[in-house]
């Protein structure tokens, strides 16, 4: 998204052209990339404190805050992948998770553990900060961010041998979720002011476009809006 | 002990596209019919309302309208001597569940057969000679042709209300239409929807390079429109949440926006959901059935007695099912006899990522399943001379995103980070600037490719869950290269800053991780007599003849072109027989 798109989204809404179909129409500037002060203060249900601030310091690192663009930690993904894991997903009810559990087949018939997301990050982080300790005598969270990005991406490539799940599995999830908070709609605590439909300019549930079927080639005018009603002004 | 249900004239497994089809055709004969459905009740309002259907990740990702894997799932393995393992989480293929069944996520690209998909091996082996064909290879003709299947294909376009354009009208090859199809007897009911930006980009490069693109034939309404039914669709608005979703607009087709409307509140059918049958039971002699046994929503166990039973779950229920209920002779793949499992098929399917310059605006978010895109058929079926690619069938090429949906859909290039700032700045450079093409190519049957059930793994019930045994032959990795040369050579044609493409290689074994394809077909085919079919040309069961089966089980091989329409095609074909022979005297439709 180039600076004319930027300008011609600023151009429509001094027009006023924007249609509000979701409520309040928010006539504000695009402010993209303010951190809320509710990202501090949620408090989680299924991590406790050590793993909290894994995740915390994860997240900071896939979608770091430096340089153009929403961090993860800023958008709420932290908050996010909390609140899945209380949710059936959290719990693996998604899967079908019966036994028994074969060791030995190949990587293309698809993930073969007992272990429904929860568990993997209860293990994972557990043996992320256990090796953490071992080599740099801390946990992963307090590692400087050069630290932390070398061992994600030693977790990422299976350079770390876990015992209870394989880091690359670990990493797997985590960044898959990571990715999902980002993305999906405010409402799972993700996202937050849909800060990353923004950042690529995806206009979230606002979900037609007949008025631009025949506009193609054209950058789409509107921000976006989410299933709340809630929109980027 | 059972609860035994009183005696109806039908009772239909599953309600989804076939068992739509076939409730209408049985309740307007009269017929008292009950209809078991395994997933939930849904409709339009509440179930896919706007705005909480817009939501990537419950629809798009968790898969809400799916079958829940934790009761059910298949297991799978590459090759006979494996053991299988389960399909713990979705990836390859998603799988329907509920009314509707996966007519409601359905992409809705409705296509018919070509004349020669259906009589592949005898039109390969007069073409190129018998020795073209593998000793491996295990297709075999349809026993119905495209004439006989074109009325009810035209038929199942209007009750969907399919936009598109005709490209062989009684055998006059029309401008802007497909004209490798085989002879239409009428239009489209709804014109195209125009080409979103991508489709556009790949009409251009392929008029450059010589080939007819066409509108993806699509069950995206393009206008207000009323089908033969009396039942009212809206134009598509290209919202983006439409394959994977419910469409909110009534726009797109399924069961709910076209048929079920007129069949809700008939006095002779009745629709149990959460109603998931075990067994099809049969009489002493094994050749006629008597009912069906289902475990309600309360967990129950129900006999439901019919005179006439209706197998209309997806392709691989169907197969499972009879193998549950030890209808026909199962397929054994050392002696190549029997045929229940037989001809386990698929897709093969590579993707091109084109990626333009920023000022190139692709918005992809502006799409639906089928509307809006376009599509070249040089290279699919038997539309091209074979004899020298050594291989046998091929691919649609076909440009046009779907929604862009960020989670699933964001396209970067090759060697960007998965993660960290170089990931962040990617996806701000590429998202609004990417455009996907696609081949979809046909998947021949094979002696060792079949379906059977798992002697290990069970559903939530205890019952064995069907084991699938597939991987890629030569055939098709070579096939899939093929088009996708041809894809490539479209998208440097379409100008793109870089390009990318994921294709199967040899060596590349099934990866059941990522999706590719929901078309599985096979294991209950359709065949000229017993010994190579589970059905007939009605679709009947050669063993019990009071039993029909419908779906892409029937496919003997699978095509390069989305299944619905030909397998409503075959419910169509079948349901008339029904209607005008069989039910005036039940029995064998076809005597060997």
């Amino acid at each position: 998204m180039g600076n004319s798109s930027l300008l011609d989204r600023r151009r429509f809404l001094l027009l006023g052209v924007v249609p509000a179909t979701f409520g309040t129409l928010g006539i504000a500037a695009c402010s993209d990339n303010k951190p809320t002060s509710a990202s501090s203060s949620y408090a989680p249900t299924y991590f406790n404190s050590a793993e909290w601030a894994f995740i915390k310091a994860a997240v900071g690192r896939l979608i770091p805050s430096e340089g153009a663009g929403p961090g993860g930690v800023d958008a709420g993904v932290p908050e996010f992948i909390d609140r899945q894991m209380e949710l059936p997903y959290g719990h693996g009810a998604y899967f079908y998770l019966k036994g028994p559990f074969l060791d030995n087949s190949p990587p293309t018939l698809g993930y073969q553990l007992r272990h429904p997301p929860r568990e993997i990050y209860r293990l994972g982080i557990a043996a992320a900060n256990s090796a953490a300790q071992k080599s740099q005598g801390k946990d992963f969270a307090q590692l400087v961010a050069s630290d932390q990005d070398r061992w994600l991406a030693a977790m990422e490539k299976g350079e770390v041998a876990f015992q209870a799940v394989p880091a690359t599995v670990f990493f797997a999830q985590l960044l898959t979720n990571t990715k999902e908070g980002y993305f999906s709609d405010p409402l799972y605590g993700g996202n937050r002011g849909m800060v990353a439909w923004k950042w690529i300019g995806f206009p979230g549930a606002r979900a037609d476009f007949t008025d631009w079927i025949d506009q193609a080639g054209r950058p789409y005018p509107y921000g976006a809006v989410s299933i709340s009603g809630a929109t980027d002004g | 002990m059972a609860e035994r249900k009183k005696n109806v004239d039908a009772v239909i497994i599953g309600y989804g596209w076939t068992g739509a089809i076939l409730a209408k055709t049985l309740t307007d004969a009269g017929l008292s019919v009950v209809a078991l459905e395994r997933g939930p009740a849904r409709d339009t309002s509440p179930d896919f309302e706007f705005p909480r259907i817009a939501d990537e990740l419950k629809y798009g990702v968790r898969g809400d309208l799916w079958q829940p894997l934790a009761n059910e799932t298949v297991t799978i393995r590459h090759s006979p001597s494996e053991v299988a393992v389960p399909y713990r989480k979705y990836g390859s293929f998603v799988l329907g569940n509920g009314v509707g069944g996966a007519g409601v996520h359905w992409n809705g690209q409705l296509w018919r057969a070509s004349p020669e998909d259906l009589n592949l091996r005898s039109r390969i082996e007069s073409r190129y000679g018998k020795k073209f064909i593998p000793p491996d290879m295990t297709i075999q003709d349809y026993p119905v042709s495209f004439a006989e299947l074109e009325p009810h294909f035209d038929h199942f376009e209007k009750v969907c209300a399919v936009s598109g354009v005709a490209g062989n009208l009684h055998g006059e090859i029309k401008p802007g239409g497909n004209p490798f199809e085989g002879p239409r007897s009428d239009e489209y009911p709804t014109p195209p929807l125009p080409a979103i930006y991508a489709g556009q980009l790949f009409e251009k490069a392929a008029a450059e390079l010589g080939y007819k693109s066409f509108p993806v034939p699509a069950a995206n309404s393009s206008i207000a429109y009323t089908n033969p039914y009396g039942v009212r669709l809206g134009p598509c608005n290209l919202c983006g949440f439409c394959d994977r979703f419910g469409c909110f607009l009534y726009s797109k087709a399924s069961p709910q926006t076209t048929i079920l409307p007129i069949l809700n509140g008939r006095s002779n059918l009745e629709v149990r959901t959460n109603s998931y049958v075990t067994k099809i039971l049969v009489d002493s002699t094994g050749k006629i059935a008597t009912g069906v046994l289902y475990i309600d929503e309360s967990g129950r166990e129900v006999e439901q007695p019919a005179s006439l039973v209706i197998l209309s779950a997806f392709q691989m229920h169907n197969v499972r099912l009879l193998l549950l209920s030890k209808i026909g002779t199962p397929y054994d793949p050392i002696s190549g006899k029997g045929v229940v499992g037989k001809n386990y098929a698929y897709q093969m399917c590579a993707e091109t990522a084109a990626y333009f310059s920023e000022d190139v605006e692709i918005n992809p978010f502006i799409g639906a399943g089928a509307a809006g895109q376009r599509v070249i058929d040089e290279f699919n079926s038997d539309h091209f001379d074979h004899s020298q690619v050594g291989f046998i069938g091929g691919s649609l090429i076909y440009a046009g995103a779907t929604g862009g949906r960020p989670i699933d859909q964001m396209m970067v290039p090759p060697g960007t980070a998965a993660w960290g700032e170089g990931w962040k700045a990617a996806i701000r450079k590429h998202y609004r600037h990417s455009a996907p093409l696609g081949t979809q190519g046909s998947v021949m049957s094979y002696r060792d490719r079949y379906l059977s059930l798992d002697p290990t793994y069970t559903d939530s019930h205890g019952l064995p869950l069907l084991r699938m045994t597939f991987d890629w032959h030569a055939n098709e990795y070579k096939m899939a290269a093929y088009s996708a040369a041809k894809m490539e050579e479209i998208v440097r044609t379409m100008k793109p800053e870089k390009q990318a493409t994921i294709l199967m290689r040899p060596g590349n074994a099934y990866d059941v991780r990522i999706y590719q394809s929901t078309h599985t077909t096979g294991g209950a085919i359709m065949g000229s007599n017993p010994s190579n079919s589970v059905i007939n040309r009605y679709s009947q069961s050669w063993d019990v003849s009071n039993l029909f089966v419908y779906g892409a089980s029937a496919f003997p091989q699978n095509i390069g072109y989305n299944p619905t329409g030909l397998l409503a095609g075959l419910a169509y074909f079948s349901a008339a027989k029904l209607r005008d022979t069989y039910l005036k005297s039940p029995g064998p439709l076809v005597q060997i």
